[in-house]
């Protein structure tokens, strides 16, 4: 089994660029809240982990195969289910978003920890100490 | 201008408010605007906002907001009757700018809000990427 320092980051990182990505889709409903007929949008942080940590690029058993660069296939954006529809069709409701925009931040803030802690421990494993 | 990253996204956004907040501002302004004739007075402006998405591919669900056009709202002046104003046509009419005060105060509230929303995603996120940038240190 190959353990090498980037597997050790791996789920970190994917986790990282999930977060992100869901920050900028909550950023996007943020933006529209005063757009009529726009339609709030959001995706699964576990589900688009799973995904991402199951599909890597294509394995290719002959030349005539094209392989699959990106690692990172589009994700599946859904749209959401609204608690209170408004009148002008826009279904983004400012404290639903807030609030998760606020833990999405937070949960990438500790995201950031573990990388920190996980940096740390290989780092004194290096050392020695 | 092309979309690139979630500053884009705020940026926009604020520009649009910013737009909403100045139609919001003409029209408080010449809320007590006479004329002495229907077609001089004058009409309440409304910026239409629309969504921008970007790259439908990679960057699926992510979008901003412009406003497009501002248009003149479809209503008549206030007609009143007094002859002895200054501004007072041949039959003693003058005519009033239909500028409803209350609904432009909402507005500018809205507006103002959903502009703080934005500063305040801009400021997590810049946080959010220095704490990122200096990673292992």
């Amino acid at each position: 089994m190959n353990n090498s320092i980037k597997q050790q980051f791996d789920v970190y990182s994917n986790a990282l660029n999930i977060r992100n990505k869901k920050n900028e889709i909550l950023a996007s409903n943020i933006a529209n809240a005063s757009t009529p007929n726009f339609k709030a949008r959001d995706v699964d942080f576990e589900v688009e982990l799973a995904r991402s940590l199951n599909n890597g690029p294509l394995k290719t058993s002959s030349g005539a195969h094209i392989a699959l660069t990106t690692k990172y296939l589009p994700g599946k954006v859904q749209y959401r289910q609204s608690i209170n529809p408004s009148v002008d069709g826009n279904t983004v409701e400012l404290a639903v978003e807030q609030m998760e925009f606020a833990e999405n931040s937070i949960r990438y803030q500790t995201t950031l920890d573990f990388i920190n802690s996980k940096i740390r421990g290989l780092l004194g494993a290096i050392r020695g100490e | 201008m092309d979309i690139k990253n979630i500053y884009h996204i705020a940026q926009r956004a604020m520009g649009a408010q910013l737009v909403r907040l100045n139609a919001t501002a003409s029209n408080l302004a010449n809320a007590d605007n006479i004329a002495s004739n229907p077609n001089d007075a004058y009409k309440p402006v409304k910026p239409v906002f629309e969504t921008k998405y970007f790259d439908l591919i990679r960057k699926k669900g992510i979008s901003t907001v412009d406003a497009v056009t501002v248009q003149k709202m479809d209503i008549d002046p206030i007609k009143e009757y007094k002859p002895g104003h200054p501004m007072a046509d041949e039959n003693g009419f003058i005519y009033r700018a239909p500028v409803n005060i209350e609904e432009e105060y909402v507005d500018m509230l809205e507006a103002s809000r959903h502009y703080q929303n934005n500063v305040e995603v801009i400021s997590t996120i810049k946080a959010l990427m220095l704490k990122t940038a200096s990673l292992g240190k």
